[in-house]
């Protein structure tokens, strides 16, 4: 049994310790945000928060997040109180076939939590672990860009 | 004979029916349902606007209903950018002529005269207020009738969704994590799936060691095919890992060198048939240009690992796919399986982007067979990521040489393309040997069917773009289709253009360079396209090519071309910068692809594209031994990343008057060209190899 913090939620996993912490989300928690890409953390779509750090999911054992925190793209936001991440990618249409998503806004999250001005080299920095097959980089960026100054807006 | 109604559009007159392609609920919505799929291009959100424009309701009404056989119309495969091209005109033509028949019933109900009666938001509205709606007359039956030629559809100018860049209706899902991909499915009483591919091309499995098994594991064996099912995905990839490391198998080699891989293509015995020629009067060739290009394969590295579900049911059989033809899987399902295509049923639920033809239908025969292990219980069928890269259809290697002449005043006298590639289509349902992967390693096996380049009249295949658009007066194309096929070959993004476009574009700018000439002029002056030379000198505008400053290490170059020569024009310009690696720093597009039905949804394809193909042409080759491929991970096929990726700059020449071409492609082919063009104004040299690395680049000619 694996008991953490999941969305700001307690959760408790009676799954084996060392399955990845990505599987026991998708298939033990039942989200289906976080996704599965290479299970070799080199593509970044299995990307969630571990104590507001974006870590890759796809290696690491469930029983290395016992006791933290752990927030997954369904925790950043929903369609009714969206991120202003998420509602910074509909605006700009940040994707096309939309599978790395999830990975890239967890990714951003941790970025504005820790700089919440980045500028455009700051944002592709941040991305670097994350690819996109789709090319839709350049939305991508700007959709975080006006996410971040909404946000300095929104607290000025 | 003038006055002959225009014609049914192609996939309508395939499927008439109207009422496969749309129907309407007594609670107000409109569910369309065409024969296309969403494949990461937009496509549901432009067919959404098509249909609300046609019959007047607000585009929220709208459902697009995702391809199941056997009730969804038959559009063949999603590709070549042809989606709005085929699906949308039929779709307009299904939904004007269904609003048509609605209102007639409205008016003899009524009585009030059909012309004085109008639709809003699906609602029948006479001089004298309401007379009934869409969603009244829903149980009606009444598309239960064949489509008529004769277009009702809207004026263009009348349009008012249509035409206006809308948001995309699949990007919310994806947005905020919720399960929208094959790969979310979970039906009850799930089982995981993963197969165990050989070691080595052709391999033929010895023995797979049921003892190396965790407990609760199930193996599904057939011939060499290999697949295992456990409760617990964790639990499948354990069991596969253990499972592969027990087997043993008999292998051998039947891969060319890598390194001769150009020399093994010019090699092959299969004849060079000529595709075009032209011979017209011209001045003697006063100058000569010459030169070969050529590209290893190329991997579709989709960014989700192919997947599938199978759920057998006695004699029955059922697919969750995202295909990019479920009809066509249909079809070499029930080759390879030998049961009637009637007893599968493909659903198509959307997946990662493919770019082409990828995994994801060899994925779901493994499926399939996989499941029978298990009868009732679905199955979920994952690839790896290594399976991803190494085992989907590649993009052929090409080798493509060109040899030109200018007259004496600096004119094209003669131009010549020889295309030597694998075929450029491997898709099911098109002969009579099922081309799924498995098929060959089954004990009753299929034999691997050579792939396929289809006719310059489809677009071609390796061929494709190999015509120049120019104005050329002695003009020769050939073609030649290798059919031994050491690595399984089929369609990705462009299919053969990216490498002919590459060519020709290349030696173009030899011939200005010989000729004395600009890029630009030298291109005007030989184009008789007029559309073709606007995208040019729209490009060239956003590029401020004619002021532009030189610096040190830094490069511009330009491409055009028509796609497949039947589709959209597209020209661009590259600006690198030449340093311990090239760097693609700003890329500007001009399309013209007729009617866009989605603005924002085009530019985003084009940018997409220009982007993938900037990868391309600096970073990527499927990297081989002589038993399997090596570049099966993420490190050895590296992409482009957020710190590479070029700035791009999209402007549509819009044409709302125009038959509508798709947008997925056409910047592809251009944007290599451009790259290798600006490499070749900062350096001097003749990139000849793909992808332009410091090591490919080293060999360049100057010239
Ligand atoms: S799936 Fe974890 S980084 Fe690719
Ligand atoms: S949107 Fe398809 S991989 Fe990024």
């Amino acid at each position: 049994m694996v008991s953490f913090t999941l969305n700001g939620a307690p959760v408790a996993l009676d799954l084996p310790e060392g399955m990845p912490l990505l599987a026991a989300l998708r298939e033990g928690a039942g989200l289906s945000g976080p996704r599965f890409g290479c299970g070799a953390e080199t593509c970044g779509a299995c990307h969630v928060l571990v104590d507001g750090r974006s870590t890759p999911s796809c290696a690491m054992p469930l029983g290395a997040v016992a006791g933290r925190d752990v927030t997954t793209v369904e925790g950043l936001g929903s369609e009714a109180a969206p991120h202003p991440l998420q509602a910074a990618f509909l605006a700009e249409q940040a994707g096309q076939c939309g599978y790395c998503l999830s990975g890239i806004l967890v990714s951003a999250a941790a970025l504005l939590a820790a700089n919440p001005r980045p500028d455009e080299a700051a944002v592709k920095q941040a991305l670097d672990p994350h690819l996109c097959r789709c090319g839709s980089h350049n939305r991508i960026v700007r959709a975080v860009l006006r996410a971040a100054s909404q946000m300095a807006g929104e607290h000025a | 004979m003038s006055d002959a109604p225009k014609p049914l559009p192609t996939s309508l007159a395939a499927n008439p029916r109207l009422s496969r392609w749309l129907r309407f609920t007594p609670q107000g919505q409109v569910v369309v349902s065409p024969g296309k799929v969403e494949i990461g291009q937009g496509i549901l959100t432009a067919l959404a606007q098509i249909a609300a424009d046609e019959l007047d309701v607000e585009p929220a009404r709208v459902a697009v209903r995702a391809v199941a056989t056997p009730d969804s119309p038959d559009e063949g495969v999603t590709s070549g950018s042809l989606s709005v091209q085929n699906s949308g005109v039929a779709l307009r033509h299904a939904c004007a002529e269904a609003r048509g028949i609605f209102l007639q019933v409205a008016a003899q109900s009524s009585g009030v005269a059909l012309d004085a009666l109008r639709v809003e938001d699906g609602e029948f509205l006479g001089p004298q207020g309401r007379v009934g709606s869409y969603w009244e007359l829903a149980d009606r039956d009444l598309l239960d009738c064949d489509a008529t030629p004769g277009s009702r559809a809207k004026p263009p100018a009348a349009r008012r969704v249509a035409g206006r860049s809308a948001p995309r209706l699949d990007l919310p899902d994806k947005v905020f994590g919720r399960p929208r991909f094959l790969h979310d499915q979970r039906p009850d009483g799930l089982l995981h799936a993963r197969v165990i591919r050989p070691p080595a091309r052709g391999a033929r499995l010895l023995e797979a060691p049921a003892s190396a098994l965790p407990p609760g594991v199930t193996l599904a064996r057939d011939g060499s095919f290999l697949a295992v099912l456990a409760e617990s995905e964790h639990l499948a990839e354990t069991a596969a890992r253990k499972l592969e490391a027990a087997c043993r198998w008999q292998e051998a080699d039947t891969l060319p060198e890598e390194a001769q891989l150009a020399e093994w293509l010019r090699a092959a015995p299969d004849p060079m048939e000529t595709i075009a020629e032209r011979q017209d009067a011209a001045g003697d060739v006063a100058q000569h240009a010459e030169a070969g290009f050529f590209r290893p394969p190329i991997a579709h590295a989709s960014i989700g690992p192919s997947c599938a579900v199978a759920r057998w049911d006695g004699e029955r059989v059922e697919i969750w796919s995202h295909t990019q033809g479920p009809y066509n899987l249909r079809m070499d399902l029930a080759k390879a399986l030998r049961m009637a295509e009637e007893a599968i049923l493909v659903r198509h639920v959307e997946g990662a982007g493919c770019y082409g033809h990828n995994g994801a239908d060899d994925v779901a025969l493994d499926a399939a067979l996989a499941a029978r292990a298990a009868p009732g219980r679905p199955v979920r069928m994952l690839w790896t990521r290594a399976q991803e890269l190494g085992w989907s259809p590649f993009s052929s290697a090409m080798l493509v040489e060109v040899s030109a002449g200018l007259d004496a005043s600096g004119g094209i006298a003669e131009f010549a393309v020889e295309v030597t590639s694998n075929g450029h289509s491997s898709r099911p349902g098109r002969g009579s040997l099922p081309t799924l992967l498995a098929a060959p390693d089954l004990a009753d096996p299929f034999p691997q069917p050579p792939a396929i380049n289809h006719g310059l009249q489809r677009g071609g295949g390796a061929q494709r773009n190999a015509v120049p658009i120019y104005r050329v007066p002695k003009l020769r194309v050939a073609l030649k289709t290798v059919t031994a096929m050491p690595l399984r070959t089929s369609a990705m993004r462009g299919l053969g253009a990216p490498v002919n476009v590459w060519a020709i574009e290349s030696v173009m700018d030899q011939l200005a360079a010989m000729a004395g000439a600009d890029p630009l002029e030298f291109r005007l002056r030989h184009l008789d396209d007029a559309r073709a030379a606007e995208v040019l000198r729209v490009a060239a505008e956003m590029a401020g090519w004619r002021g532009r400053a030189r610096a040190e290490g830094v490069g511009m170059g330009m491409a055009v071309a028509r796609y497949k020569n039947l589709g959209a024009w597209c020209a661009v310009v590259a600006e690198i910068e030449a340093a311990e690696v090239i760097r693609a720093r700003r890329i500007w597009i001009a399309a013209d692809m007729g009617e866009v039905v989605n603005p924002d949804g085009a530019a985003n394809q084009l940018e997409g594209s220009a982007i993938h193909a900037t990868s391309q042409a600096l970073k990527e080759a499927v990297r081989f031994d002589r038993r399997n491929v090596t570049s099966d991970s993420w490190e050895s096929y590296p992409i482009l990343r957020f710190s590479e990726v070029p700035a791009v700059q999209v402007k549509l020449v819009e044409r709302p008057e125009l038959p509508p071409l798709g947008a997925g492609e056409p910047a592809f082919g251009p944007t290599v060209a451009a790259i290798a063009n600006a490499i070749r104004d900062s350096l001097g040299v003749q990139p000849r190899v793909m992808p332009f690395t410091p090591e490919n680049l080293a060999t360049a000619p100057a010239v």
